[in-house]
């Protein structure tokens, strides 16, 4: 469970649940940030899950750290298999135009564009955490032959809605914004929507993802922009 | 019934609508934006009789605004120069902490900040805009914010509510003073900085660069040398948060950073000094120095009562 709890500044508490990144440590991660926000405190003002690490930011003006410290002690983790997590279902298409890094892969995972595409859409994908920009899902773990690093120059404008992956990971980049990751493809959906005041994103921690492929056609008649 | 509205004749160079901050919403990616500088965010408020209404942030050069409409009152606050030109020409200089009568084709040129590099603008009653999750504040780089999150722009008209009857003058002496220095407490990398590191960030000088905008502020001075793990991995940041990247060189998360990021922190800058932090401009000289956590709550306790008293004086 929790290994470490330490204060980050002097309004926020910072959980650590060790150092292994995998899906256990951040299930974990992720029954415990949808308790504390079931539990709706109201001097908590933010939560930031990752792969393993929970920040509560509060309002210094209500609490401090050694009060709420103590406060969210007593607060039940519920077990995440016992949470109803979303399935959901993205449509991908890797027409040339969109599958950007498209030689570079090939060169370097020794894989055929064909085998990089069946081995990406082979698997579902377990979200770890959102955000970085609003609503960019942290996907994993992609197959181990499809794990490479980061473009050495990131580009400068990745389009929105492009689909990318690195080492154990892959993202979607919910607005244009500058990047490194590998580009695959993109889909047509509209992940970060803040127009939808319940829900603006699609996909939250602790959902699973599965990629279906589409042609250029359907991408242009899908497209949410 | 005839609209109350300004024109804007010139949107300024990174001029906002801020409220508060937006919550609970860091968990999908969304920064608390709000208000740079909370405490003349909270008083430009006070002294037109609103409490948490959007007021107009404006960086270095602000809005020029014509007004249209019954009168009403505005007020401007930070360490401002900006002048009201009457309908019949006659020109008033602007003073900061001070409401004035804005009437019926009054223009309203916010000129330019002083030394410091946010102002606010408040007007009685409000702006007419829409709240986005929550909260009024603009979050331009994901265009979510009132009028689809964008900056001011030339011609836009910005609705206010209906003009109250307050017409109280009001007006307090606030002078914003600087900091010599920006306290700080550890933060959960520290000792992955050599101990030469360390000396040197807590007593060397350092200059805030042009690279600083509301995400993020990139101070330069000795190299931080890193003698542990140049990346960690991503987890989440809080505003004030100094991350120390493969270069050596300090960013300081501001109001608009990015939620999460994978470069060890040095340290976080206490709350109580943000306000100061963020109206520093390129080239000002910044040291830090190292507080423990109990002193930093007692300092941020000091910060609250002055900020209270001041709101109380101008009631």
């Amino acid at each position: 469970m929790i290994k470490n709890i330490l204060n980050l500044g002097d309004s926020s508490i910072y959980y650590d649940f060790g150092e292994q990144i995998n899906k256990e440590t951040n299930k974990k991660v992720i029954s415990f940030f949808n308790s504390l926000k079931k539990a709706n405190l109201e001097e908590i003002i933010n939560l930031t899950p990752s792969y393993n690490k929970l920040i509560v930011s509060f309002d210094l003006k209500k609490t401090n750290f050694i009060e709420l410290k103590k406060k969210i002690k007593d607060i039940k983790t519920s077990n995440i298999d016992e949470q109803k997590n979303k399935k959901i279902e993205i449509p991908i298409c890797f027409d040339e135009e969109f599958f950007l890094d498209k030689e570079r892969l090939i060169k370097k995972l020794k894989l055929s564009a064909e085998e990089i595409l069946e081995k990406y859409l082979n698997k579902s994908y377990f979200c770890y955490m959102t955000g970085f920009v609003a609503g960019m899902p942290f996907l994993g773990d992609i197959s181990k032959e499809l794990r490479t690093d980061r473009l050495k120059t990131p580009r400068l404008k990745v389009p929105k809605g492009s689909v990318g992956i690195t080492e154990q990971f892959s993202n979607i980049y919910t607005f244009e914004s500058p990047g490194g990751w590998n580009i695959i493809g993109k889909t047509p959906y509209k992940i970060f929507n803040s127009n939808n005041k319940a829900n603006p994103v699609l996909i939250n921690p602790g959902d699973n993802v599965h990629f279906f492929p589409i042609s250029k056609n359907e991408f242009l008649k899908l497209d949410e922009k | 019934m005839k609209s109350n509205f300004f024109e804007v004749l010139r949107p300024g160079i990174n001029s906002t609508f801020q409220d508060l901050g937006r919550e609970n919403f860091y968990h999908i990616g969304l920064p608390f934006s709000g208000a740079m500088d909370n405490r003349n965010y909270l008083l430009s408020n006070t002294l037109v009789n609103n409490k948490y209404e959007a007021a107009i942030e404006f960086a270095y050069q602000g809005p020029l605004l014509k007004y249209y409409g019954k009168s009403t009152v505005i007020a401007v606050t930070g360490d401002v120069n900006f002048s009201i030109t009457k309908k019949n020409k006659k020109l008033i200089n602007g003073e900061c902490y001070k409401n004035y009568v804005l009437e019926n084709e009054d223009e309203l040129d916010i000129i330019s900040t002083n030394k410091s590099v946010y102002g606010y603008l408040s007007v009685s009653g409000g702006f007419v805009l829409e709240k986005i999750l929550n909260s009024y504040s603009t979050f331009s780089r994901a265009k979510i914010g009132p009028f689809k999150g964008e900056k001011l722009f030339v011609n836009q008209k910005i609705l206010i509510n209906k003009t109250s009857d307050f017409k109280t003058q009001k007006k307090i002496k606030y002078v914003n003073t600087k900091i010599e220095y920006i306290r700080i407490i550890k933060a959960t990398n520290f000792d992955f900085f050599s101990k030469k590191a360390v000396e040197n960030f807590l007593n060397k000088e350092f200059i805030v660069t042009k690279l600083t905008d509301r995400m993020g502020m990139r101070i330069k001075g000795p190299i931080i040398e890193n003698i542990k793990e140049k990346n960690i991995r991503s987890e989440g940041i809080v505003k004030g948060t100094i991350q120390i990247p493969p270069d050596g060189d300090p960013i300081i998360m501001l109001s608009d950073h990015g939620t999460i990021g994978g470069y060890p922190k040095i340290g976080v800058v206490i709350s109580a000094d943000y306000d100061k932090l963020v109206q520093l401009v390129p080239n000002t000289k910044i040291k830090f120095k190292l507080v423990n956590l109990p002193e930093a709550e007692k300092i941020y306790e000091i910060y609250r009562l002055e900020t209270d008293n001041l709101i109380n004086q101008i009631k």
